[in-house]
């Protein structure tokens, strides 16, 4: 309200501050008099001091209203990204997301500002303008507003005409920030593969794209406002052509046809505007198009209303034959049914891709399972509130994702409020806090995106101690020491069964090591459930199990003779 | 004056001390900065002929500008006046003419305008994307992805208005004032001076404004790459948000650095609230001026009062173009801070280049040498390899082994290149790896990465990411040797199954096995296997094996691994602990060793 009051103040003093010159020279000037003219002139400058406050205010106003709104937008699409279920991020790319977030949003705020309230000023202005020159002659009147409806149609359908194509160039816009993106998180594999070259013609070809998109777009957009122009200088044109003839006939005077012109004249900027802001609009919407897809996304996994929360005491995970599909696609997981009593430890084995991650991935529920139902503690995880069910399992995801900060606040991510002593022997349980302490910095030291400059197994050390660190109820290890060493690996068995006492725990490994003295082995093929039991017993039952088992210990087996006393098959 | 935006050095982490760019330079906040303008102009030397013709349509659209009113004038005083109907339509019919020619001018001006501008914003991501490829490792080691994502798109963005717009407007409006100025002089000296004093005032408001927003502006430009690496990284890390429940506190995070760039956006553009009005006083006083002293003057006589009128004509019309300038000038200074980061990056020299007399390397017969090298990622960093010594003949397939971070994975950093050795040297077939060409050294060389990281894009595609020219065939070929022929198959598109973000529609182990074939395919003469099958089940590896042996028989082979099933075809294997190789020889001697390697084995094989 504000804004529009200081609008409507500044607009008064533009329209005054003519008039105060005029009257000065009319009535300051030639008199002798003084002590006038220095009056107009300190009013003068008075107003003018006055119109910058409330320019400024107003510009400040209107910034603060339209940067909130891109404010707004962002973290609402943030918090939607966040909040998307995996199958979302299994599908969107992260090139367009950031350009959807940074480039379209700001298209959307351009418009937000200082636009709103011109439009309506320009609305307003046009409105007046033509009731007086209808009012002063309706023929010539008409004649003049004539040209504005035709003005906004064509604004309009210009807008329509370029909006696909401004949808387009978004889009472009989108696949480069991607293509950028893209190559610089595999900037590794670029350069191992000499690849540069290939990387800058890929890019060039879709730099092209875009820039033959926007050539036309320049094409389109250079004939606007021009056009519009024409079209209003046309008119007064004609308006002066058929007036000047009234004139000419005694139909009007010379002075209503001159007042006539500058009516036509004003009523120009704000229709030049409306031009100009129209197809913005458009282009505008075409961004908040893509905005709001996003935002209007919504996630596969939610809560049931009124969703309880869960309080896991003893920590039983049950299976009733549960199916999974990804998407449309043939299932991946089929028929699996397997309880996993509190405090035990479940292994998960299987040659690559037969399941294992997509079992684990249904207990937090990343995915819901298509058919079956999972339990824990005898309730369905469907039925309870997702936050609580997520934040008492503690998860290290087959691929170790840490962000860039500090080794301390990503051991932190799950619990911020973590004391450094908690910190410290989270670290310690995941045998990571000798390396820490070597490290220039310690705990402070900035791990670089994504952990870039720590080694493989230094990272899944740090992904271990993090899901420690929440102690949670039910811990799930997938594939989580395949970067480290067995000896390291070891020591974190040891210290993971102290740690775990009471609780259930996930592991898939491939080295039969680190799962032999699992409580239960589920081996897995092709999404079915082969063999079930322990090590002992699945020697004898299974003969994919007995398969891995004697590929490991070839090496073994092979040198046992020669090797020294000690290792024992 | 200082620069406190983004701290410089290793800072990392967008919501930390991300921005390494700004190394808080010298430079002092002025109204320009020629050198980011004399880099960008050469962008548009190419378009020289563009400009000119667009020159010309502006001075065309300004000339007959100028006419239409007098037109107009001639069309009121002499024709309608007189009730000269003939004439009246006569120059009815000019007036329009006039004003299809200003709308060609100007259709014309803007087309090769835009054109130009847009042109050079595509060369500039071009160069950029350009000088990417050439900076090393290093440098992508300690930056945002996301922060050089937003160098690229959005600060090359605001340059256009600059380059392409902005000089046109600034010559053409440098041109009206000389001309207001020449006319106010000859009318009126005394007036005309008297005018001219806020002038001087003029740019010391302008000086002060410029000095600020340069760095407010700049602000905008980091706050923004802030922003952008905030979300970018937390696209990467959903999948752990949401297994941690951390939504609420990545919320938290994101919407401070968001609202960092909002006040940082707000604080600017207030600038520029406080600076527009500024100007338009001063232009107001100039009139105040003229009419206080112009006005005692026509009442002493000494100035007409049609001398007047016209002057304070053209005191209005003097600050328009002024006021145009100044409206600019937020542009400009977003321009100019977009140029900046555009030029800095630009200027960023990689760490490790060709020599300028660099040896193409052809026809690797494959012997590595290791001579006393010695190793830190960083200057400010420990040092991570301590004086190694090693050689590796060719064809021989050598195992590198040892508790995690010993440094296994920098050697095969070093063997091809990715950074510089701080002592000593890295030789292939004798030849230091500091004297090749890097591409062709990269050429003989595949590398399967510890971190499995594909592209978006077919299966087949990335296959064949090493030499886009293979055929199916070779490709199916890669991928049968790399044993992933059948999981490839299975899937209903086959080879042509699209691999989406993150390749999150294979598992771990089948990203694996594509990057296997991926390095297969480009027929490598020195092949490094990091932690290549990590993710992969024993039954598959010893497949993977079988195939490799054959064709590796005349290749060198690095095999990083932990698990010791993945390295028993290995000619030599090396024990690499604290950045040394501290055991080295066949599997019998080192077990009768009873060393580290001896350990790691029994802790393999016990039960
Ligand atoms: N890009 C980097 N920048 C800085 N330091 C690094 C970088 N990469 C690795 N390091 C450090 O160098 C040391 C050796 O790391 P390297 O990756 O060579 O170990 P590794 O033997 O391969 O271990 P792993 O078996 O866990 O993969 C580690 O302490 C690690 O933190
Ligand atoms: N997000 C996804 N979208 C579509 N398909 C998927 C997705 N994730 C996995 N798959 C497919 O589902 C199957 C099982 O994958 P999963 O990740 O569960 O295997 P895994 O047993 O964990 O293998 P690995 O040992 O290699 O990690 C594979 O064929 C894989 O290609
Ligand atoms: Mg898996
Ligand atoms: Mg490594």
């Amino acid at each position: 309200m504000g804004v529009y009051i200081t609008l409507v103040l500044i607009d008064l003093i533009t329209i005054i501050n003519p008039q105060l010159i005029r009257w000065t020279i009319d009535q300051g000037i030639g008199t002798g008099d003084d002590s006038l003219l220095t009056l107009a002139v300190g009013g003068l400058l008075a107003l003018i001091l006055i119109k910058g406050v409330l320019t400024y205010y107003q510009g400040l106003w209107t910034e603060v209203a339209s940067q909130s709104v891109a404010y707004d937008l962002r973290n609402a699409l943030q918090r939607k990204i966040t909040e998307l279920s995996f199958s979302f991020h299994d599908q969107a790319e992260a090139g367009d997301l950031l350009s959807r977030a940074i480039q379209d949003v700001e298209r959307v705020r351009f418009l937000t500002g200082r636009a709103i309230f011109r439009i309506i000023e320009s609305v307003f202005l046009m409105i007046i303008t033509a009731g007086v020159m209808i009012w002063m002659n309706p023929q010539l009147g008409l004649l003049a507003v004539l040209s504005m409806p035709l003005l906004i149609m064509r604004s309009i359908h210009f807008g329509r005409i370029f909006r696909p194509l401004s949808l387009q160039i978004q889009k472009q816009l989108a696949v480069l920030t991607t293509r950028v993106e893209q190559n610089l998180r595999g900037v590794r594999v670029v350069k191992t593969f000499a690849q540069e070259e290939a990387e800058i013609e890929r890019f060039a070809r879709e730099n092209r794209k875009w820039y033959e998109l926007s050539a036309l777009s320049a094409k389109m957009q250079s004939n606007h406002m021009p056009l519009l122009n024409l079209i209003a200088n046309l008119s007064s044109v004609v308006i002066l052509l058929y007036g000047g003839t009234l004139v000419i006939n005694q139909a009007l005077t010379l002075g209503e046809l001159v007042a006539f012109t500058t009516y036509v004249a004003q009523i120009v900027t704000p229709v030049r505007y409306l031009g100009m802001v129209l197809p913005a609009i458009t282009i505008a919407g075409a961004s908040a198009e893509r905005v709001f897809e996003i935002l209007d996304t919504a996630p596969l996994v939610t809560d049931e209303p009124d969703a309880p929360d869960l309080v896991v005491e003893r920590g039983e995970v049950v299976f009733e034959n549960v199916a999974f599909a990804y998407g449309r696609q043939a299932g991946v997981l089929k028929d699996i049914s397997f309880v996993a009593k509190p405090r035990q430890v479940i292994a998960l084995l299987g040659a690559t891709g037969s399941g294992k991650t997509s079992v684990v991935n249904l207990i937090p529920r990343f995915y819901d399972p298509t058919a079956g139902r999972i339990t824990i503690d005898g309730r369905d995880i469907h039925t309870v509130s997702l936050n609580s069910l997520r934040s008492q399992i503690g998860m290290v995801l087959q691929e170790t994702t840490l962000f860039a900060a500090s080794i301390r606040e990503n051991l932190a991510f799950g619990r911020p409020q973590a004391t450094q002593l908690e910190i410290e022997t989270a670290a310690k349980d995941a045998q990571a806090h000798e390396f820490i302490m070597q490290l220039p910095d310690g705990y402070d030291t900035e791990v670089g995106e994504r952990g870039r400059t720590l080694s493989g197994g230094q990272k899944q050390r740090l992904a271990i101690a993090r899901a420690l660190l929440t102690d949670p109820r039910i811990l799930i290890l997938d594939d989580a020491t395949s970067s480290v060493d067995s000896e390291t690996e070891h020591l974190i068995q040891v210290a993971l069964e102290r740690v775990m006492q009471g609780r259930t725990t996930f592991v898939i490994a491939h080295r039969l090591s680190t799962v032999h003295s699992a409580d239960l082995i589920l081996v897995l093929d092709k999404g079915r459930i082969a063999a079930r039991g322990r090590h002992a017993e699945l020697l004898q039952s299974s003969t994919l199990y007995a398969g891995i088992y004697h590929q490991q210990l070839k090496l073994g087996s092979a040198r046992l003779e020669t090797a020294k006393s000690g290792v024992t098959l | 004056m200082s620069f406190g935006i983004g701290v410089s050095g290793a800072g990392m982490g967008p919501r930390g001390a991300m921005e390494s760019f700004a190394e808080g330079n010298g430079q002092r906040g002025q109204v320009y900065n020629p050198r980011v303008v004399r880099r960008m102009l050469v962008y548009l030397r190419p378009y020289t002929k563009m400009m000119a013709l667009a020159f010309v349509a502006m001075l065309a659209d300004s000339a007959l500008t100028l006419l239409a009113p007098y037109l107009l004038k001639v069309t009121v005083d002499t024709y309608i006046a007189q009730g000269d109907q003939a004439g009246l339509v006569h120059i009815s019919l000019w007036t329009a003419g006039t004003f299809s020619g200003i709308y060609l001018a100007n259709r014309t001006q803007q087309y090769l305008l835009s054109l130009v501008g847009q042109r050079m914003l595509a060369n500039i991501r071009r160069d950029l994307f350009y000088h990417l490829q050439e900076l090393s490792l290093r440098y992508h080691d300690t930056h945002i992805v996301g922060v050089t994502v937003s160098r690229v798109m959005n600060d090359v963005a605001t340059i256009n208005d600059l380059l392409s717009q902005g000089i046109i407007t600034l010559l053409g409006d440098v041109f009206v004032l000389a001309g207001i100025i020449v006319v106010m002089l000859t009318m009126n000296l005394q007036l005309a001076l008297l005018t001219f004093t806020v002038l001087p005032l003029m740019l010391l408001v302008t000086l002060w404004f410029s000095r600020r927003a340069r760095v407010a502006f700049r602000e905008t430009r980091t706050s923004v790459a802030k922003v952008v690496g905030g979300l970018a990284e937390d696209i990467a890390g959903v999948r752990v948000i949401q297994a941690f429940g951390q939504e609420d506190t990545s919320q938290e995070n994101f919407s401070a650095v968001n609202a960092v760039n909002r006040q940082a956006n707000i604080s600017a553009m207030s600038l520029s609230f406080i600076f527009l009005p500024a100007i338009e006083f001063l232009g107001i006083l100039a009139t105040a001026i003229v009419l206080w002293f112009g006005g005692r003057a026509v009442g002493t006589g000494t100035v007409t009062l049609g001398v007047l009128v016209a002057f304070l004509a053209y005191v209005t019309r003097f600050f328009n173009p002024v006021q145009e300038l100044s409206r600019m000038f937020t542009t400009l200074q977003t321009a100019m801070a977009g140029g900046e980061q555009v030029v800095k990056l630009l200027d960023t020299v990689p760490d490790v280049l060709d020599q300028p007399e660099a040896i193409e390397l052809t026809d690797v017969v494959g012997g590595v040498k290791f001579e006393h090298v010695s190793f830190r990622y960083r200057p400010e960093l420990p040092e991570v390899l301590h004086d190694v010594c090693l050689e590796i003949q060719p064809g021989q397939t050598v195992a590198l082994v040892g508790p995690t971070g010993a440094g296994k994975t920098s050697l095969g950093n070093l063997i091809a290149r990715f950074y510089d050795v701080t002592a000593g040297a890295v030789l292939i077939d004798g030849i230091d790896v500091r004297t090749v060409k890097q591409r062709q050294l990269h050429r003989q060389i595949g590398l399967v990465p510890q971190d499995a990281f594909l592209f978006s894009g077919t299966i087949a595609d990335n296959i064949r990411f090493g030499c886009p020219a293979a055929t199916a065939e070779a490709v199916e070929r890669a991928a049968k040797l790399a044993n992933a022929h059948e999981f490839i198959t299975a899937k209903p598109e086959g080879y042509e199954t699209r691999i989406q973000e993150g390749a999150s529609n294979l598992s771990v182990g089948q990203r694996q096995l594509v990057c296997i074939a991926r390095a297969i395919l480009t027929d490598p003469r020195i092949l490094i296997l990091d932690e290549a099958t990590s993710n992969v089940d024993s039954l598959t590896e010893s497949l993977i094996q079988d195939a490799l042996r054959k064709l590796l028989q005349a290749r060198t082979a690095v095999v990083i691994a932990h698990r010791l099933s993945t390295i028993r075809n290995a000619d030599l294997i090396c024990v690499v602990q604290d950045g040394q190789i501290v055991e080295q020889g066949k599997h019998q001697a080192l077990l009768a060793r009873a060393g580290v390697y001896a350990a790691l084995y029994q802790r393999q094989f016990a039960e």
